[in-house]
């Protein structure tokens, strides 16, 4: 494009994201850059303060492991991510962030995050790991501690807000930067640094949702989250591991409004239509997945799959019992002013739950005239999410920190010199960029950024040279970004409606096929998370025409250009998806999808499924790596 | 569509390069038509419904309907967000009405202070201490599995 300038920089480190993962990188090298004397380049797609997946708050944070008063050792945090990920973890990174994780809680407070507390002082616990918040600023917050470290490393810290990443930028076997566009004016960037830190978050729509209208756009997670860490990550020749370690979360229905408090909280059941509780009737299914089947609290995909078996049996809907909780919990106080004092407390709680975090549940409570104390409200699983901060655990195969290893993990080759590195010199992620360490949630991501920046800064240090970007690599990657925008120029005039066209396809149809492909072929919502080895191979066929159409993506304006590029996005996380689980002869998820196949857990299999493309060869490696546990 | 926007109260926030709602959307949803001067959602599908757009607007121009294929019409959820607390109302479809106040910060806007008052015991990189820590942690050093 004639009118597009090229903005070059320069920096000793680059942050990639502005969410958790990426405030705690930015809060964390801000420390050690000032210290060196470097520089520090932190790149958002959105506005720092309300960006992210914590952009509408959180009414929790879900990890906490309350490490000073010896409430919970590292040890029961291992034994609860491996069990709920059914024995694949890699524990050596999980426990580098829960060994942290407390530290950025405590930050969280002195910044001015309200965290509820007892009489005694001390925070009250939503369940064992999680804290009650008034989370509605959450993310403003953490953002703003990390943007006031920044401005003090004065003209060596710098923050592009509105600036779209797409490509890594690669100097052999390192990174050495990236290239994006502002959404915002007509500028391309490439970025040119020493390490680059990826955090962008996880990938949402890369499945058809349950919603399709205007409902479309109200994921669990949210709809900005389009796998620009998966991609980056994979272009750069990075392996990734977990990547048919999908999330399934069973929410509210519809509305996806947090289940959490109701189940830990306020201590409520989910049952069927008939009222009966599937964790009771259906517990000698969970024998079929000894020994996580066996464990409390029941690993969250059993859960979902118990449910979906009553709806499969024609049982649903399935409902939170709001009424019998709430209930029970006012029976137990005995003065009638007390109890009125309580259900007034406990209505207050119920809505704050919704309204720190899920605005839309609550207009959809309040479209329903539903009064939870009167009432049950339904649940359901939702669509599949790649996100490796939560109970999913798709993300980069990453290094860990040396100090943790055991004899078995380096046999097993766990770690290569920086923790939360990936296996591309350089090339360091963490919160949903990185795999295998579920179960670290906000706070954890937060922490997880800051190993990773502080690992990235001793990278520096130690390897502080400027690696070679190829000039005319650069030109063609800019002129290949752009591009459609010049076929929509090339070409609207062949058709009087700007959306059909025989010689383009606009994204937002891009996006649809890639869902129904995913959806049907691959275990989405409409195929009862229920796939075989044929279904995957002709979702690989389908997705070989997508690709080569997406040479022939059309975008009028830098909206729809950024809308082009996350859809790409999509199609590689969904590539790596559907090559994983194919890869993977086993069922050990059930209640986030199933190999008709391949119906049962193997033993064999107990072990990670990686998978790594090869930028020169154009080709995918399929790598299983063995599972050690270092406790 | 999910965010929408009063054009009696939108006054396109006058003389500003962008949009108090532009500026904040997290994804790139907000545009503003230069010959009225007013806000509009380009892409209400796409809206998550975080209602950052509505916290942000200096006229209130900007509320939320919720999404027409699954949430019957009716309701309301209007927030008013002050620099230590939100105010939410929310009106049924049954034309109930019920109030929640709960606070968003303890410090003042704009003045959290990145080390949190903590120390930092080592300047070692190759420490796992990160800033902040120990003092951070509570503890003399970091745990063990």
């Amino acid at each position: 494009m004639a009118n597009f300038k090229t903005v070059e920089v320069t920096t000793d480190l680059l942050i990639l994201g502005g969410g958790m993962a990426a405030c705690g990188a930015t809060v964390e090298a801000a420390y050690w850059a000032k210290k060196h004397g470097l520089k520090v380049v932190v790149v958002d797609k959105a506005a720092m303060d309300r960006s992210g997946a914590v952009a509408m708050g959180l009414s929790a944070i879900n990890q906490y492991v309350g490490l000073k008063d010896g409430e919970n050792t590292l040890k029961d945090y291992l034994n609860y991510v491996r069990n709920d990920l059914m024995g694949i973890a890699r524990e050596d990174l999980v426990a580098s962030i829960a060994r942290h994780v407390d530290s950025s809680v405590h930050l969280f407070e002195k910044w001015g995050l309200p965290i509820w507390k007892d009489d005694a002082g001390k925070y009250v616990h939503e369940g064992r790991w999680q804290l009650m918040i008034n989370g509605e600023s959450y993310k403003v917050v953490v953002a703003e501690a990390a943007k006031n470290h920044l401005a003090q490393l004065k003209d060596k810290g710098e923050l592009y807000e509105r600036v779209f990443i797409v490509e890594p930028l690669m100097d052999g076997d390192r990174v050495a930067g990236a290239v994006g566009f502002s959404v915002r004016e007509e500028k391309f960037y490439v970025f040119k640094a020493k390490a680059v830190l990826a955090a962008m978050g996880g990938a949402v729509h890369v499945f058809k949702p349950r919603s399709t209208g205007e409902g479309l756009g109200r994921a669990w997670y949210p709809p900005w989250n389009s796998g620009s860490s998966a991609y980056f990550t994979i272009r750069a020749g990075a392996e990734m591991t977990c990547q048919e370690v999908r999330f399934i979360p069973v929410r509210f229905k519809d509305g996806y409004g947090p289940v959490g408090a109701w189940f830990l909280l306020f201590k409520s059941r989910a049952t069927n239509a008939m009222g009966e509780n599937y964790m009771e009737t259906r517990k000698p299914e969970l024998e079929k997945w000894a020994p996580y089947g066996q464990v409390k609290p029941v690993p969250a995909n059993l859960r979902n799959w118990l449910g979906m078996m009553d709806i499969m049996d024609g049982k649903g809907p399935i409902y939170m019992r709001t009424e019998e909780a709430i209930q029970k919990i006012a029976a137990a106080v005995v003065d009638e002013k007390e109890r009125k004092k309580k259900l007034k407390e406990l209505e207050s709680e119920a809505w704050e739950d919704f309204l720190d975090m899920t605005i839309s549940q609550a207009i959809l409570w309040a479209g329903t005239n539903v009064q939870p104390e009167e009432k049950s409200s339904e649940i359901a699983a939702s669509e599949p999410y790649f996100i490796g901060s939560h109970s999913g655990a798709s993300g980069a195969w990453l290094s860990g920190p040396a100090d943790l290893q055991t004899e078995a993990t380096k046999k097993a080759g766990y770690s290569w010199g920086y923790g939360h590195m990936a296996t591309v010199k350089g090339l360091f992620c963490a919160g949903d960029a990185s795999g295998a360490s579920s179960h670290k949630f906000s706070s954890g991501s937060h922490a997880e950024g800051r190993i990773a920046a502080k690992e990235a800064i001793r990278f520096i240090v130690e390897n502080n040279s400027q690696p070679k970007v190829d000039g005319a690599a650069v030109s063609k990657m800019q002129e290949k970004i752009l591009q459609p925008l010049e076929t929509f120029q090339q070409n609207k005039a062949k058709s009087s409606d700007p959306n059909i066209n025989p010689n383009y396809i606009k994204p937002k149809m891009f996006m649809f096929r890639l869902q129904k492909i995913m959806d049907e072929y691959a275990a989405g919502v409409s195929a009862q998370f229920c796939t075989n080895k044929l279904s995957l191979e002709r979702a690989l066929e389908l997705i070989a025409y997508l690709k080569e159409d997406a040479d022939k993506l059309a975008a009028e304006d830098l909206h729809e250009l950024m809308r082009c590029w996350e859809n790409v996005q999509r199609m590689w996380q969904a590539e790596a998806h559907v090559r994983t689980i194919l890869f993977r002869e086993e069922t050990r998820w059930p209640g986030y999808y199933r190999r008709a196949d391949f119906p049962v857990m193997k033993e064999d299999w107990k072990a990670f499924a990686n998978c790594k493309w090869d930028p020169k060869a154009d080709k995918w490696e399929m790598i299983k790596r063995p599972v050690v546990s270092i406790i | 569509m999910p965010s929408f926007v009063i054009p009696e109260k939108c006054d396109g926030c006058k003389a500003l390069d962008k949009t108090a709602c532009q500026h904040i959307c997290p994804n790139d949803l907000m545009a503003l038509n230069k010959e009225l001067m007013k806000a509009f959602n380009r892409e209400p599908e796409m809206c998550w419904e975080c209602y950052n757009c509505v916290k942000i607007c200096p006229t209130q121009a900007v509320e939320v309907r919720g999404y027409a294929d699954f949430v019957p019409l009716g309701a309301s959820v209007v927030p008013l967000r002050s620099s230590d607390s939100i105010m939410w109302t929310v009106k049924f479809r049954n034309g109930q009405v019920k109030r929640f106040k709960f606070p968003i910060r303890t410090t003042e806007e704009g003045k959290a202070v990145p080390d949190g008052g903590f120390k930092t015991g080592t300047d070692d990189l190759k420490s796992p201490l990160l800033f902040t820590e120990p003092e951070s942690l509570g503890m003399p050093n970091v745990a063990k599995v």
